[in-house]
Formats: structure tokens, sequence, C-alpha cells
């Protein structure tokens, strides 16, 4: 089947299996390999993109569901000019990344937040992440990294 | 919440070149990872690829009886199906153990693909190649294998009574004894225990755990069918190691190969190995002379990936009347799991020479451990690999031998520790400790955590009745780290060296290139390595490359596992740097005609010294050593230095970690209040990255305390296999981590470097654990098997309970 | 992590959506947002052979107030009942709840009647209002139909849906000032409950909910009769495991689920009674 999604500004429109998931269709048809999968249960967040402006997991919404909709992706978030996101920014000076492999998913669930949330707590960021995981960083510069991009 | 510290790192108002070490620096790595830049193995495109999946047992232990591949080779899409026996011919040795412990070691043979018989659920049966991932998938659907089952074997102590043997050609599932007596006298430690005022008998079980680093394994192997050239792409830690291994197992002229590690997302030791996939896309890719990829889904990396821990510990701690150890027995029991992996044997051993912690212990020392065979996934490696466990059972039993002495944990510990004085420290097992101050990164902890107040609040809370108990954990440690001194490990049948390589060349335009044999996968060697180069020329890190993780750019090294990198790597880095400099020296006093000796270096520039005018910068020497119109009579061109260090001995990293727990005594919840860590690794090159990778580690101690846990059922079903039933922390689940400054360098290398990759882990488990067991003492709760869950504590709450009753009826 | 082949159907009304399921019989399943379908799709537990996507019927995505009740349309995201001023002010209870449903990425894209209507007795929203005493409204090619939320869940994962019925509405009566409270025990804040507890008091009315702790979300009826004739919330609170039929798991045996239901039972009822 046919499906049409505008990804990080930029219409596309591709032949799909009905089964195919989003974050498939991201990274296979789409090309944008920056969105990564961690997890088969939705548990990990490491595919977590915007979906009309909110945080996601891609991959536990067919593509065909997107069909007609916008998202955005990691490789949406920096400046054309390379300049990156406050957040992309806040996660380099705070460490808040060691692999980098949960974290373009950390980074959009993170704006994500602040969208919703523009002053968080400590404990709103934790609770505001619970459905992210990380391997390496125990977290503790991750939040900071949140944190600092919230009081940018 | 503890405020998190405000320490933040900058690029600004960082001077470049000498001293640069030290300082907090933003890594390089990072604008290709927070952008989606980087590329991980899965998001290779590879034109023409089969896509590889593996049909995997359902069955713990069984005999394949029959396996009918016709419907799944009938679906459109797929290209060929391969069962265990149709590759048997193809592999030039079974998959590789480097580590026969003993010399009597049973290993059974092992096979990418099972011949005649499964011995873990997950245990590859058969492989389908497709055009597509989905359609490979749709096809080992259609595979149709008939078992005969047998009983599953998932009990260490059962397994070794042999009433199911696992491997028929060996006939037992003991896979080796490894025994470490260390005695001045016969009987010592006997003695030792029959003349002591107090002994402590416990037994711990380390739980297996998964290892989850949140990049699944991935592999492309790329063929040149006419050239005759390998490519394997793999998210590996080891890709020198791989490539050896490889090349054996499948008989390809090693100088055919070449790894590739693409950006890797954590590994934590399981990735320190040689997989069948590996194995299963090389050699199809070699005769079918198209590319072929796999990549692991989460589920089938919770089966096919190798896990760690799984040791039953019997400890026996001896002490005279005031608590001071004299002596000590350790008994293992460790899961092998089915097979032996690259390294599963020499895991526990590891752990041996560290049962005494940072405290003195007189030779009275008797260590056995027992390896088993049992019908789960093979064991490994997982960050700290044989420490953590050891310093669980030490850090634990001292929890116990203070309550049996009736005094302070604290002052127990000080009364035991190897006193700063006394280093470099000859311990107990030969093994010469490098530095140390544990009274110091014990009295910094204590203040951060601010013990005594705590202590004084749990006098308060802790009262009949209440159901918010207070506890306080204390743990030290000691890692032995900078794996390793050659020599120590060929006593130990460690089948390859400890050694690392670096090479430097400043090119003609005075960029410096670095090439490390490390392979590093999250830690930040590219900013640490340019840092020590940049310190070492005076240069700014940023015109500073690192090459790695490429057998063809770096073609030697033993690459990143074991907190090794930096004490070995880093130091045959410092080592090549210097190299380079001694030849730009003697192109310097050529062309300047100046003596050596009277040539200072720094800022990037040689100078003679007491003339301020005469100076060379290294751009100039550099573009000297290219054109090489001028060198000195008989001095090769270019800039170029390849160093390969053998450390003399291991790095002692060591610390102090405390924390309080809150226990809600009716539903048996643990909650982390507060968490102290105080990791000394020496020197530190980018105190940014250290902090982080205690951080790191630290919860991963947190999770095995509290939260993971790999469980089987009776038939040898992984009941844990998602991440939504294998518990990894989350933020919302952990505090943030208080870190405390110790530095003690290192007087075994020029850097002064410890080590930090497995720090955290190793103290955060006993850490916690102690904390759980001292909120619930008073309810008369002498342990708690990990993790910790609110159903554990719950169950030794209502033991306890009973017990108290049972002795007052 | 690939589901098996199906077929993919876009609904633009209830109307189509209902016969288009039935079209496709007893393999076709409705998907809303997903987020309790696609996992078992993902791991092979679930194959439907047609998917009827009703996720664009976004006249079923409201909330509002009629008369004593609040009405909520089914495809309502949990994230909108989280956050709706109505449910605060009238229903206070249920918003908390969404609130705890998973994380925040799947409280974008999950609905309450995707979740009610997969009835999974370890969700938040399925005890929570039953406790709440709501009613589902059902439309099924005959027209719709009332049900009430205790007559909804049969068994597990079934509920009194025909085959070719789709759950359109959920009406909570507003709980006009009753206490209320949810308490959710669990290892990791984005895990289901291992034991839940929703609970409201209004005097002498109260109503219970219990999640996960039977094969279908508890109405613990004997509470409430306790509660009613007097009794202190310690010794009501001791009947909250009476009538459920708790299993063990890798998190909880039988006998931890039972007390922790009465512990999460007591502490819920003091504070919806305070």
């Amino acid at each position: 089947m046919e499906v049409s999604i505008n990804i990080n500004g930029t219409q596309q429109t591709h032949d799909v299996e009905p089964r195919t998931l989003l974050v498939q269709y991201i990274r296979e048809h789409a090309g944008l390999t920056g969105t990564n999968i961690g997890c088969d249960t939705s548990s990990c967040g490491a595919c977590s993109i915007h979906l009309n402006g909110e945080a996601v997991k891609s991959c536990t919404i067919l593509a065909a569901q997107a069909d007609g909709e916008e998202i955005k992706t990691i490789e949406g978030m920096a400046d054309a000019d390379g300049t990156l996101h406050p957040m992309q920014q806040a996660f380099m000076e705070n460490h808040g990344l060691q692999c980098g492999y949960c974290t373009p998913g950390m980074v959009m669930a993170a704006t994500s937040l602040l969208d919703e949330n523009p002053n968080p707590s400590e404990e709103d960021v934790r609770l505001g992440l619970e459905g992210n995981l990380c391997r390496c960083t125990g977290y503790h510069n991750i939040v900071k990294s949140v944190l600092a991009a919230a009081s940018v | 919440m503890t405020v998190i510290d405000n320490q933040t790192a900058s690029n600004e108002s960082i001077a470049a070149g000498n001293g640069v070490v030290g300082q907090r620096i933003l890594r390089k790595e990072d604008p290709v990872l927070l952008t989606g830049e980087a590329v991980y193995t899965n998001d290779m495109v590879v034109p023409g690829a089969l896509y590889m999946a593996v049909l995997r047992s359902p069955h713990a232990h069984a005999t394949i009886s029959s396996i009918d591949t016709s419907a799944a080779l009938a679906l459109p899409g797929v290209h060929s199906v391969y069962t265990g026996a149709d590759m048997a011919d193809q592999w030039a040795a079974p998959m590789p153990c480097a580590w026969p412990v003993t010399d009597d070691m049973k290993n059974p043979a092992h096979y990418p693909l099972a011949i005649s018989k499964v011995a873990y659920v997950g245990d590859g049966v058969a492989c389908v190649l497709a055009e597509t991932d989905s359609i490979a998938h749709d096809a080992i659907e259609l595979i149709d294998v008939n078992y005969d089952v047998h009983s599953a074997v998932i009990d260490l102590e059962s397994a070794l009574s042999d009433n199911v043997v696992i491997h028929d050609e060996l006939g037992t599932n003991a896979s080796y004894t490894w025994p470490l007596l260390i005695e001045e006298n016969d009987g010592d430690c006997q003695k030792a225990i029959d003349e002591a005022a107090f002994v402590v008998s416990e037994r711990y079980v380390q739980q297996r755990l998964i290892p989850m680093a949140m990049e699944p394994r991935a592999v492309v192997a790329m063929p040149q069918p006419f050239g005759g050239d390998m490519t394997l792409y793999s998210a590996t830690q080891v890709p020198h190691i791989l490539k050896v291994m490889t090349a054996l197992t499948l008989g390809i002229p090693e100088h055919q190969l070449r790894v590739v590690c693409p950006a890797v997302g954590g590994g934590f030791g399981s990735k320190l190995d040689v997989y069948a996939e590996e194995l299963l896309c090389v050699q199809l890719a070699r005769t079918l002379k198209v590319p072929v990829r796999w990549n692991e889904e989460r589920s089938e990396n919770a089966l096919a990936t190798v896990h760690g821990r799984g040791q039953i510990q019997d400890i026996e701690l001896a002490a005279d009347a005031d608590g001071r150890l004299t002596g000590m027995r350790v008994r293992l029991t460790a899961d092998m799991g089915a097979y032996l992996q690259l390294v599963t044997p020499g895991i526990p051993l590891f752990g041996a020479f560290l049962y005494a912690g940072v405290y003195k212990l007189p030779k009275a020392y008797d260590f056995s451990c027992t390896g088993v065979f049992t019908t789960m996934t093979p064991t490994d490696a997982y960050r700290g690999a044989g420490r953590p466990e050891a310093t669980y059972a030490i850090e634990h039993a001292m929890d116990a031998l203070a309550r049996k002495v009736g005094i302070d944990p604290l002052e127990l510990r000080r009364r035991n520790f190897i006193p700063k004085e006394s280093y470099p420290y000859e311990a107990f097992t030969g093994l010469v400790y490098d530095s140390g101050d544990h009274d110091k990164a014990a009295s910094i902890a204590e203040s951060l955590l601010d013990y005594a107040g705590l202590r004084a609040r749990q006098d308060e809370q802790n009262i009949p009745g209440s159901t918010k108990r207070l506890g306080v954990g204390v743990s030290t440690y000691f890692e032995m780290c900078g794996l390793a001194p050659s020599r120590v490990l060929a006593s130990l049948n460690y089948s390859a060296g400890g050694w690392e390589s670096a090479t430097v060349r400043v090119l003609p335009t005075s960029k410096i290139q670095v090439v490390t044999g490390t392979a590093p996968h999250g830690q930040g060697h590219e900013t640490a390595w340019s840092m020590i180069a940049a310190d070492r020329f005076g240069v700014d890190p940023a015109d500073v490359d690192v090459l790695h993780s490429d057998t063809a750019i770096a073609p030697l090294g033993l690459d990143t596992y074991g907190s090794r990198s930096l004490p070995v790597g880093g130091v045959a880095l410092t080592m090549a740097c210097d190299k380079v400099i001694d030849k730009a020296r003697q192109i310097a006093a050529h062309q300047m005609e100046a003596n050596e000796e009277d040539l200072e270096f720094s800022g990037g520039t040689f100078r003679v010294a007491g003339s301020p005018d005469r100076e060379m910068p290294l751009a100039a020497i550099a573009f000297e050593a290219f054109t090489a119109h001028n060198l000195p009579e008989g001095l090769e061109p270019n800039l170029e230095a390849q160093v390969t260090y053998d450390p003399p001995n291991f790095s002692w990293p060591f610390g102090t970690h405390m924390c309080a727990v809150e226990i809600d005594t009716e539903t048996g919840n643990v909650e982390l209040l507060q968490y102290v860590a105080v990791d000394d690794c020496g020197n530190k090159v980018n105190p940014l990255i250290v902090d982080g990778q205690v951080h790191g580690g630290v919860v991963q101690g947190i999770g095995q305390a509290l939260y993971e846990e790999a469980r089987y059922d009776d038939d040898g079903n992984l009941q844990s296999s998602t991440l939504a039933e294998y518990l990894v922390p989350a933020a919302s689940d952990v505090p943030p981590i208080t870190l405390g400054e110790s530095v003690t360098p290192s007087p075994g290398n020029p850097l002064g470097v410890k080590g930090v990759g497995e720090a955290g882990t190793i103290g955060a488990a006993p850490c916690v654990m102690n904390a759980v067991v001292d909120a619930l003492s008073g309810l008369g709760v002498q342990d708690i098997q990990m993790p910790a869950s609110p159903l554990n504590v719950w169950n030794a709450i209502q033991q306890a309970q009973a017990n108290h009753q049972e002795t007052n009826q | 992590m690939i589901p098996a082949q199906f077929d993919y159907v876009r609904a633009e009304s209830a109307e189509e959506a209902i016969s288009l399921i039935g079209q496709h019989g007893d393999e076709a399943k409705f998907i809303a947002g997903g987020h309790s379908l696609l996992p078992l799709m993902k791991l092979r537990l679930a194959q439907p052979s047609v998917l009827v996507d009703i996720g664009r019927l976004s006249d079923l995505s409201y909330i509002r107030e009629d008369g004593d009740h609040i009405a909520i349309g089914a495809m309502t995201r949990h994230m909108d009942v989280e956050t709706s001023d109505v449910l605060k002010q009238h229903a206070p209870l249920l918003a908390h709840a969404a609130g705890h449903v998973g994380d925040p990425q799947v409280r974008h894209r999950g609905t309450i009647g995707g979740s009610i209507a997969h009835s999974d007795s370890a969700s938040d929203l399925p005890a929570t209002t039953l406790a709440m005493g709501a009613t589902y409204v059902a439309k099924g090619p005959n027209g719709t139909r009332e049900i009430a939320a205790g007559d909804f869940f049969e068994g597990f994962l079934t509920t009194a849906l025909a085959p070719d019925e789709m759950l359109t509405e959920i009406r909570v009566p507003k709980m006009n000032g009753a206490g209320w409270s949810f308490q959710k025990f669990n290892r990791r804040a984005q895990d289901w409950a291992i034991v839940g507890v929703a609970a409201w008091r209004n005097g002498t009315e109260s109503g219970v909910g219990l999640v996960n702790m039977d094969s279908v979300p508890v109405l613990a009826t004997s509470v409430s009769a306790a509660i009613a004739s007097g009794a202190s919330i310690e010794d009501a609170a001791a009947e909250a495991a009476a009538q459920a039929d708790p299993t063990g798991d890798l998190n909880a045996s039988v006998e931890y689920r039972q007390h922790l239901a009465r512990v999460l039972t007591k502490r819920a009822l003091t504070i919806a009674s305070s």
C-alpha cells in the first residue's frame, strides 16, 4: 500500500507492506537511520520520534497509521547550518550520552517533555523519561542535560 | 531529591596543549551521535545483501529428530535454508573458548548451528537467507522441527549430581575445578577458622543477569568474490580477537579478513565474544559470494547473547576478637550455561584474587571454583566479570561479621584496611597492589552521606511497629584492572596476551593521527586519546584524530574490556607520542644546529634553551620529516612511531560507596534515598568521562541489587526475555548519584592512571544490599536474595516474623 | 519485531468500521492507538489477518459533561484524559489514573477505548472505570447499546462486546467531590501494576477497583459493603482480596498479591476518606 508522510518537512511517499512499522518506514524506506530500535515490547524508547509534535514510539505504530501525518526524527532537530537543537547542545555539554544508541530517542522524548512542561523539576524529568532506557549513563547526566535545556 | 551537582564542562576557556589532561573537555564523539549521523552496523546500506534469520530451539535440552525446511524454502523471497547438519562440514574448528583454565577442563564441541542436540532455549537450529528481514522471519516460522525432549538442567547443584548429563560425550556436567590455595604452612586456613574468635559462614547467590546493551548485536559480512577478501562488520567490542578467531574457526587466511566495528551501542562484556551469527554470516557470504547480514531482536538478544554472573558463593571468614580477618575459605559453583564461550570458564578466576577486598589477610586462603554446565544461555563477561561477584561476597560477609562482632560495619572495615603507608603492598596472593588510601575514600564518602547523621536518624526511625525502615549501606572495593600483564595471563592458562598497541603519526600539515588497538563502544576514547596526545605534543585536541575499530587501519590491538583501555592502551599511546617527540627533537636539533639536550619542547614548539629566538614549531618539523630534504644522516623520513605496551602489573582502582534506603515493610518496596560513590581511579584524563562511567556503573550495580534477574522456569524457558520483564531501571527508578573526589595516582605507569569502566558496578550491588539488610536486621532478617524485589523483601520479612514467633513459643 | 502479514483497512466512520469488521469475520481486529495490540503482534502472539484502523475517527475523541456523568469518546487518548480540565473537575480519579498508563509516549497514542476493549486486567483504566461505575457504549450493526462496566469484563481478554461491535463511548458518573486515590504498585514506573487499587469514597458510599488481581478487573464490592455498614478502613480493606482470584508471576506470589491488595486498599481508602 502507498503511504505518504511528511518527514522533517519533506513529503515522502513509499509503497510498503501493511505490516511495516513506522520505525521501519523511517529507517528502511525514508533512509533515516538515526532512529534506533532497542526492543520489541515498546519498553526502551530508542525509537521515539515526534508525531504531529508529540513524542511517540515509532515501533508501536504502523506506517499506515501515520499516513498523511507529520513526523520529526532526530535528523530534523539540528538547523541546516549545523547549529544543534538546544536539547542536543545540552546533552553534549552535560555528557548526557555515552554509546549514543538511546540518545536520539532520549532527545526526542525530552523535547516533547519540555513542550508539555517547560519548567520541570528533577522528579518531573525523571518521570517524564520513564519510557526511555539507557544502559550507559545511569541517567544522572541525562537528567542534568534536560534541566539545563529547560533553563535555556 | 538531592540537588544535582553543577559542575559543567566546556571547551571554552580551556587551554589547549600541555596541561589539557585532567580537564573536563566535551566529547568529540557526540555530534554524530546526537544528530543520528552515526552509523551502527544495522544502519549500513548494503545493496544485494541477503538477510539471515535464525530458528532457535524452543526446548532447553533435546535431540533433533528431524527438520523439514521445504515450506520455508517454498516461500517467495527465500533464498536458502541451512540446518546444523547442512553446515557441519564447513567449520574448520568448533567455536572458540580461549581460556582452558585447567588442563583437564571439559569443553563440549560447540557449533554455530546445533548439529544433533540442542542445549538451551535459543540454541540455533537452522537459518534462513531471504531478500528481506521480514521474509526471513516469516520463513523460520515455517521450518518444522521434531525434537526428542530431555529434562532441563537449571539448578547448579543438581547439575553436579549428573542425574541428567547435558553433553553425553563429556559424561558429566562439571567442566572444571580450579583451586587456589594460599597458605604459609599446610592447614593454615582451617587452623584460622578453628582458632577464630568469630567465624561467618554465608551463602550468596549471584543471580544471572542479562547485559542488555541498548544496541542488540548486528552483523554484515561483505565478500569480495574475485579478490578473495572478506570484511566482517560487527557490533563487537573485540574486532582484533574476532578476526583471529574467525580466521581459525572458518579456515580463512587471516590476511584476507578484515573486521570493522561501526558505531557500537554499548557492550558491557556481552560483545566481547565470538558469536555463531558472525561465523554464519561470514561463512555463508563466502560460499554464496553475496553479502549476508543479520540483526538481533531484543527478545532474541536475551537468549542468544551471553549472560553474566550466575554463581553460588559459599564464603567463610575467620576473624580475631577485634574483627580482624585471619583466614578465608571460598567455594564457588559457577554456571557456565550450555557451552563455553570465549572466556566463560575464566570469569570466576578474576574474582579469585579479590576476595579479601581492601583488607589485610594472612596467607590462610582456600579458594576453589567448579564450573558447571546447565541448559541455559552461556554465561561470559559482564561488567566487572568475576570482580563484582567477589566484592559482593566479601563486602556482604563483612557486614555479617560486623553484626556478629557487634561493631559498626564501617569501623570493622577500618580495622581491616591495608594502611596507605604499606603501598606498594604485596597481598596474600603475591600480587602487588600499586597504591591505595582506603581511609581517605571512606572518610570522603562518610561525610558526603552524613553517615553519622543517618545512623542517628535510623535509631529514631527504626522503632518497633515502624513501617518505614531506614538502612545504611557501605561497600569498599579493590578492582584488578589494566588487563593485563601477559605473563600473568599465561599463568592462568589464558590463550592470549594483555598488551596494547598505539601508533602516532604527525601528518605533513602537522595534524596528528593516533591509531589505537582499543575498540571503544561508548567510552569516549576519541576524546580521551586526543587529549593524551594533545597534552604530550602541546597542541589542541581538535588537531588530533583517533583511528580505531578497523583491523585494516589499526591492525594490532587487543580491544576494550576489563577497564584496560586507558591503563594499557592509553599508556601505549603516551609512549608512542614520546617516541615521535624524540624523533622530532632529532630533526629540530639538526635543522637548528643545536644539541638535542639543549632543546625544550612545549606548546608544540622546540626551543633552544637560552636562545629564545631559535625555535622550530612541530608544523615545520612535520613538513621537513615529510619532504625528507634535510634530515639527520640515517634518520627515516616521516614522524611516526608504534609502541606495543605490555603492562608490568595490573592497576588497582579502589573506592568506597555508601547509600541510604528506606523500606516499606508493608509492601517490601525498597526506595534508594541517597547514593554516594568515591571511586579512586588514579589520575583522570577527562573527569567528565570518568564521572559518566561511574554513574552508569553504579546504576548497573543497583540494577543487580534491586531489579534485574534472568529467571528460568523448570523447563528451561527464559521468563524474562524482553525489556518488559527484564527490569533495566529507568531514570524514574534510580536516584541522582553524588560523587566524591579522591585521586591516588598509580605509580605503575607514566600517566598514573588505573581504569574506571567497571568500578561503579563493582561497588554498587553490595552497597545497596548491605543497606537493605541493615534496614531489616532489626526485624530478624538475616539476608535477602538479589534482586531485593518487593516480593523477595516481603517474603524475607514474613519469614523472619514466622521464625520470631516460633522462637517465642 | 516484525508482525506476520495482514491486510489493513482504514475506516472513515464508525458505521464503516463495523461493516468492515463484519465483512472480515473472526480474524479481523480493530486497531486504534495500537498500544495493546501491536506489541502482541510484533512478538507474533497475535496474528490477525485484517486490521480495521479506527484511529482516525476523530469524532470519537471528546470529553464532555452530560448531565450526571462525563462522556468520553473511545478514541480519546490517555494524555487527553489525563490533562482534561473537565475530568480533573468531575472525575479526577480517572484523569489521575490515565496519567499512570505506560509512559508519556504510550499516553500520546493509546486510547481509553482501546485499553478497555482490550480488557487486560493488568491495565489501569478497566479497573478504574469499573470502580467508578462506568457505563460503556457499544455500537454494532443493529445500533448502540449500553453495557454496565460490571457486566463488561467476562474473562481473560474477553468482553461482552460482540465480534462486530465497537466501543464508542465511556460514561463515568461525576464524582461530586468524593475523595479518591489511585495506588499503583510496580517495580519500574513504566511497568504494569503488580497490583493497583482505584478507590473513591463519599461518606458511606464507595467504589474499589483492583488492577491485576484476577483474569478480569475486579470490583471489590465486599470492601464497599463493609464501608457502607460502618466498618473501619482497616477492617474494610481486609476484605480487598476476598473476591479476587489472582495468579502468581515473576513479581508476585498469590499470597503477596492478596496482601498488596489489602495494603493498597487501606492506603487508598485512607486518602479517599480524608
